[in-house]
């Protein structure tokens, strides 16, 4: 799960990160009071989950509270890479003189908290990393001997930065990062950039933080900061009947039960020439009533013209995928063609209850590929 | 011989008397697997379908030889059943649970991996060895014993291309679901390795998904260390960037992890890509006919 900005910087700051104070404003007068309330110049930051809002001009300075309306004013509702802006940040306004940069990730390759930091921050990680790796200083932490001061001092110097009271703040906070990332089950955790003010004090101006969904169950306060608004209609009612749901932009409804399974079924679907209306796993469980949730999940979105069953029975049974599919029906009425493969565990038993049944807008067919091409051929 | 799971498995279940955990291991035992205890705390001394239960993996240990556990358990209660299982000392576990937080694996893999321990998943369908053992919630019933060595991040999607390879008239040596989570216990690398060491196996599948650089660097050690034919396929070519795919794993963020981008280096280390589960099938149909 990521999170805004505002909620990243109130992780840092209850980890003991120095941030900027600040307020999260709905609407431009609420921008205005903010900024009368911390004092000008402020910051009016776009909250969006994805990256290049300063580019869109979803940040900027103001000098009065009259300006931060304006500037507010004009920041809600762009469009950010596909992200509408519902949330402001207005935070008291910082003077750099330096830019650095930090970040905890998980490395999955080595399996171990990665550190990073360089006094070349303000930019794309990435481009350090490739074009001035000696400017870069990493760093693995054994999760098992957990994180030790030494090797905050050995990134600090490592990076190079001379200054001895920035040296000292910049070795606290690595080690409250650690302490956050460790605390909130965080998968990453970045400050970019970490700035040096003219009067030498270091803090995050940034933050991008992102939290294991498998450790949401440990943190009730963390997984209710999910902005429901910032997701399709159909993903926040898949959310709620725990239906595992991506949407995407064609009008082949795809259901499926495992996740790679899914992916491959929407690449073929694509080969046959269609488009996929949604990524949608039944998951381990697979019973009627996972299938009749995901179904209304699927058929909520009015760009559905034919719906794909593709069942591969494992811990999913296919006898009860047929009579979830059987009993969906007869909930919810729908008219629009429905095509099914179902192989593995019970197979038969599941083809013989949807023989029996056979309602007239079934269509069951014996291969992935070919049912894909009836689904494809039905959604036109 | 096959990998992970044979004729010497002695299997023991953690959550064996569990509705899922009991369905399963009944499976696996009709298949021929040598099922020989199941642990469920507060109902040690009782039997399950006439499987001896015990209150703790060491007391299932002791009495019945298990070298093997498959972990079926709540997953807020899996990584202290892995740590439980290797402390007793099993030196094959299989976590078929799912939902395991990523940090907790973490210390978990950096706690086995020095002790020379074979952790498969979690989040994963297990091992079969078709013929011999079945560890697992795989659908036995559509694999046959074969030459083809299997390896897959995706549980169904394995089905899916076993399935394909049934109708080609190919079997398998090894079927391993190594699961599609951030922190797997045992990665590509460390199976293919395995693969290219087992006689039974001359051709390797590597089924991959987009997500993290696993299936590149797998590919890179083949090229320098697998004598063997290996082919693969990839899913989510149509996956957008950003969005995770139902694995914790699956996500294509910025650049990197995209299956065109694995495709390529694959194919940079000679390794053949299907763009279907039945091309990748044909392929290896067509390796398995010039061995």
């Amino acid at each position: 799960m990521d999170l805004y900005e505002f909620q990243g910087k109130e992780l840092f700051r209850q980890a003991g990160i120095p941030v900027s104070e600040g307020r999260l404003v709905l609407t431009p007068q609420e921008a205005r009071d903010a900024a009368a309330e911390l004092g000008c110049p402020v910051v009016v930051k776009a909250q969006v989950l994805t990256g290049g809002r300063g580019k869109a001009g979803g940040v900027k300075l103001a000098i009065s509270p009259a300006d931060a309306e304006e500037k507010a004013r004009g920041i809600f509702g762009l469009d950010i890479k596909g992200h509408v802006v519902h949330k402001i940040w207005v935070e008291q306004a910082s003077d750099i003189a330096k830019e650095y940069y930090l970040s905890l990730t998980f490395d999955r390759g080595t399996k171990r908290p990665l550190f990073m930091f360089t006094k070349e921050g303000g930019v794309d990680i990435e481009d350090v990393a490739a074009n001035t790796p000696e400017k870069l200083a990493k760093l693995h932490v054994d999760p098992l001997e957990g994180f030790q001061a030494y090797q905050a001092r050995r990134l600090v110097y490592g990076a190079g930065v001379e200054d001895p009271s920035e040296q000292k703040q910049i070795v606290s906070i690595i080690g409250k990062l650690y302490e956050a990332f460790i605390r909130f089950d965080a998968m990453l955790c970045e400050i970019n950039p970490l700035i040096v003010t003219p009067d030498g004090v270091v803090k995050a101006l940034d933050s991008k933080f992102t939290v294991d969904d498998n450790a949401l169950v440990k943190h009730p306060e963390i997984a209710a900061m999910r902005d429901l608004d910032a997701v399709p209609v159909q993903e926040r009612m898949a959310k709620e009947k725990g239906v595992t749901y991506v949407k995407l932009d064609g009008e082949v409804g795809i259901l499926g039960n495992g996740a790679g399974l899914v992916m491959s079924t929407l690449d073929v679907i694509a080969l046959a020439g269609g488009k996929p209306a949604n990524f949608c796993d039944l998951g381990g469980g697979g019973d009627a009533d996972g299938v009749v949730d995901a179904l209304e999940v699927i058929t909520s979105d009015p760009d559905v013209k034919v719906i794909f069953f593709n069942i591969f029975g494992g811990i999913t049974r296919c006898d009860v995928v047929a009579e979830g599919i059987l009993k969906a029906l007869d909930r919810i009425k729908l008219t629009m063609p429905i095509v099914v493969r179902l192989d593995g565990t019970n197979a038969e038993a599941g083809r013989k209850i949807l023989a029996d049944a056979a309602p007239a807008n079934l269509y069951v067919q014996p291969t992935m590929l070919d049912a894909a091409r009836k689904a494809v051929e039905l959604s036109r | 011989m096959a990998i992970i799971v044979d004729n010497d498995t002695r299997l023991v279940v953690q959550g064996l008397t569990g509705r899922e955990g009991s369905f399963h291991a009944g499976r696996n035992r009709s298949y021929g697997t040598n099922l020989v205890a199941g642990v469920t705390p507060g109902k040690g001394g009782t039997t399950h379908e006439g499987t001896p239960v015990f209150d703790t993996v060491a007391d299932a240990v002791d009495a019945t030889g298990a070298n093997t556990s498959m972990v079926f358990v709540p997953a807020r209660f899996a990584t202290d059943a892995i740590y439980e299982a290797v402390d007793a000392g099993i030196q094959t576990v299989i976590c078929i649970a799912e939902g395991l937080p990523a940090h907790e694996m973490l210390r978990v893999y950096n706690h086995i991996r020095p002790k020379g321990i074979t952790l498969i998943g979690p989040n994963c369908p297990g091992v079969l060895s078709p013929g011999k053992a079945n560890v697992g919630i795989i659908p036995a019933e559509i694999f046959s014993f074969g030459n083809v060595g299997l390896v897959s991040r995706s549980g169904t999607l394995t089905y899916q291309i076993g399935h394909e390879l049934t109708q080609l008239g190919l079997g398998n040596s090894s079927i391993v679901g190594i699961g599609g989570d951030p922190v797997v216990g045992s990665s590509f690398i460390d199976v293919i390795s395995r693969f290219n060491n087992d006689p039974e196996t001359e051709i390797i599948v590597m089924v991959g998904e987009i997500g993290g650089d696993e299936e590149e660097k797998a590919a890179r050690f083949v090229k320098a260390n697998v004598t063997k034919p290996v082919l693969s396929y990839i899913a989510g070519f149509t996956a957008p960037p950003g969005k995770t795919m139902g694995h914790a794993g699956a996500i294509i963020s910025g650049s990197s992890g995209t299956a065109e981008g694995k495709k390529a280096a694959l194919e940079a280390c000679g390794i053949r890509v299907g763009t279907t589960p039945t091309e990748v099938a044909g392929l290896v149909a067509e390796v398995a006919k010039s061995l």
